[in-house]
């Protein structure tokens, strides 16, 4: 859908999905991945990134059009990550940034002490900040102050495609934050997307669910399907929801507008 | 805080009488539920589990997809050397077997390094035999100096350290442990261990908490299987590595399950792990501990390798020398270098990589940036990557 586009760091962005590189067989199916999810932004974990390998190198599969989200994937601190980010400028992976600070290996939930600390500094030295969080209204509020450029709530923990366990809270970050908020982690069908974008989600970024699927290319495709679904429905303000039935013919039809 | 009172109070129980009073009812209903209970993995590992294999490699696959993806990292060992001061009957490095004993100096290092480095892989596990004299700190971070121009991630595996030593290693760009208790049963390891430092089995049970606590990023433990009832000590390994995970959550847990293999010492194993056996082990250990990392070393032949791919495996080794110099030197038959153990998969880097692709896996060579003061910056591409 044209016309429909959000800013983040001065790019605006047309698709609404963000797709992910890792757990892939072979990162050969990445461009095709891309493509058929009409994605725009490709999030990639440094620690994943050797330019210099003669074995091949994931940033060679990634599309020259899209827009490159390096992550912080493996910083415990948020030092860690400000180097992690440092280091992904300096390798010509532009100025955008995905926070994560994780110092959880059981359920890898994100530090939102760290990960604001860690904003903070990396946006005073201009990279656009996307930080990984729980959704908690105080950390976004925190990070809207801390320079962020969005803020990504989880659905659910990382990888395990169990759907929008945060629902509630992250309608009200899409109610409360002036940033978009870009629904992370945790969406493990289309129709799980599609429900974020119907909240008012500004965008969502799903790797797992894609990564893992039985072909990759055409969970991209319904994906993409999805989220535009989503956002369609959202725009177009979904009728209420009554506990009753409503009769598109009301009994009362013939008074005209005479009728309560 | 130790894991010692809890492995002591398992230890004090009669597990083996408990594992074969498990029933197929008692496995199915671990299998209902999340298996997260130390007795859930107790029923995975039980005789009774062994009519559930298949419905537990199902779900274990499922699980490590979900968890790792289609990606298995690859790794190679470099022994840097093969001195010992320990007497550990089931090894071939037992300081009293009379092989050629050897040391690396700096630029047999550095010979090894650009070996293997050429093979492409990033990742190494550094192994030297349990000599502080020849194998010091000091010596330990002068290799490092030289490794850490090849390789963004080393591992180690030597003798058991105390905790601030561990922190100078992690300075010197050690970023993960591997460290075996070898046997959780605590008169067996007596036994095992008749003289060296070694035989201090609370120190060395101890060890890869004090690494956590030192910060190291990946902690890999495991029991040498075959050596006690490999029953308990799959139990005992499974909730050792849940103590850690829980306790120190910012380090990346993950088990090794070596079996016992022909060496030069003659020592044959109590009890034999058929393939069945390790393949249950594996299955229960996923099950229990979806996130932990799992490896398996050319120990095992390389049908069986190919066929534990899907099963929960996230690393393995490859291009495999298990002896001093083996890498850059003449072959081991040749040399004369004697090796820890016989291999049973020898296969190249490459040729491992095309078995993983072929099998739908990616193989993974980086998985970390080292924070390591004035390390060097990949110089990026021309024009960019943006």
């Amino acid at each position: 859908m044209t016309g429909d586009g959000f800013e983040i760091g001065g790019v605006v962005l047309e698709s609404r999905l963000f797709t992910g590189t890792g757990k892939y067989a072979d990162d050969a199916v990445i461009p095709e991945v891309c493509a058929a999810s009409g994605s725009q932004v490709v999030t990639v974990a440094l620690r994943r990134v050797d330019l210099g390998s003669a074995t091949g190198n994931v940033m060679d599969h990634i599309p020259k059009h899209m827009k490159l989200l390096p992550n912080t994937s493996g910083a415990r601190t948020a030092d860690e990550a400000v180097r992690i980010a440092r280091l992904a400028r300096a390798m010509g992976c532009g100025d955008w940034i995905k926070i994560e600070v994780i110092s959880d290996n059981r359920y890898l939930l994100p530090d939102g002490y760290a990960t604001c600390k860690a904003t903070e500094i990396l946006a005073a030295e201009g990279f656009v900040v996307l930080p990984y969080v729980n959704a908690d209204l105080y950390v976004a509020r925190s990070l809207a102050d801390a320079g962020a450029a969005a803020i990504m709530p989880l659905g659910a923990p990382i990888g395990t495609n169990r759907g929008l366990k945060t629902r509630e809270m992250i309608r009200i970050l899409i109610e409360e934050m002036d940033l978009p908020v870009i629904v992370d982690a945790g969406i493990g069908r289309p129709s799980e997307a599609c429900e974020a974008m119907e909240m008012g989600a500004a965008a969502c970024l799903v790797n797992t669910a894609i990564a893992t699927a039985g072909d990759p290319v055409v969970m991209a495709r319904a994906f993409g399907r999805a989220v535009r679904a989503g956002r369609e429905a959202y725009l177009a303000g979904p009728g209420v929801s009554r506990g009753l039935a409503s009769a598109s013919s009301p009994l009362t039809g013939f008074l005209g507008g005479e009728g309560a | 805080m130790s894991f010692y009172p809890q492995c002591a109070e398992y230890g004090a129980m009669p597990l083996d009488a408990m594992s074969a009073a498990v029933t197929g009812g008692d496995v199915r209903r671990a299998l209902a539920g999340e298996c997260r209970s130390p007795g859930d993995l107790l029923a995975l590992l039980s005789p009774a589990a062994a009519l559930y294999l298949e419905e537990m490699a199902g779900r274990a696959s499922r699980l490590t997809l979900q968890h790792f993806g289609r990606t298995i990292q690859l790794f190679t060992p470099l022994y840097l050397s093969n001195h010992c001061a320990n007497h550990c009957v089931y090894c071939g490095f037992n300081a009293a077997n009379a092989i050629p004993r050897s040391h690396l100096s700096l630029e047999q290092v550095e010979a090894e390094a650009r070996a293997i480095a050429a093979t492409g892989l990033r990742q190494l596990l550094i192994l030297t035999g349990e000599s502080r004299t020849k194998a010091s700190p000091e010596y330990l971070e002068a290799c490092l100096g030289v490794l850490r121009r090849h390789f963004p991630s080393v591992f180690m595996e030597i003798y058991a350290m105390e905790q601030d030593e561990y922190g100078r290693m992690i300075r010197a760009g050690i970023d993960g442990l591997t460290l075996f208790q070898e046997t959780y049963d605590e008169s067996l390891y007596a036994r095992l261990h008749p003289h060296g430092p070694k035989r201090d089995y609370r120190f060395r049970l101890d060890a890869p908490e004090r690494a956590c606590r030192a910060g190291m990023r990946v902690v890999n433990i495991g029991a040498l299987l075959g050596l006690g009832d490999w029953r308990k000590d799959a139990l005992l390994t499974g909730l050792h590595a849940a103590y850690l995970q829980r306790r120190y959550p910012q380090a990346d847990i993950a088990v090794s399950l070596p079996r016992m293999r022909p060496h030069a010492g003659g020592f044959q194993p109590a009890s034999i792990v058929s393939d069945a056996d390790l393949v249950q082990i594996m299955l229960a250990l996923r099950l229990f501990l979806p996130r932990l990392g799992i490896t398996i070393s050319t120990r095992e032949t390389a049908r069986l390798r190919d066929n534990l791919l899907p099963l929960g495996v996230t690393r393995m080794s490859a291009g495999v020398s298990t002896a001093v110099g083996g890498h850059s030197q003449e072959s081991e038959t040749e040399g004369g270098a004697v090796g820890q153990f016989e291999i049973s998969d020898d296969r190249s880097v490459e040729e491992m990589c095309a078995m993983l692709r072929a099998h739908g896996f990616q193989p993974v060579f980086a998985d970390w940036h080292p924070p390591v003061n004035g390390a060097a910056i990949p110089a990026p591409r021309a024009g960019g990557l943006v």
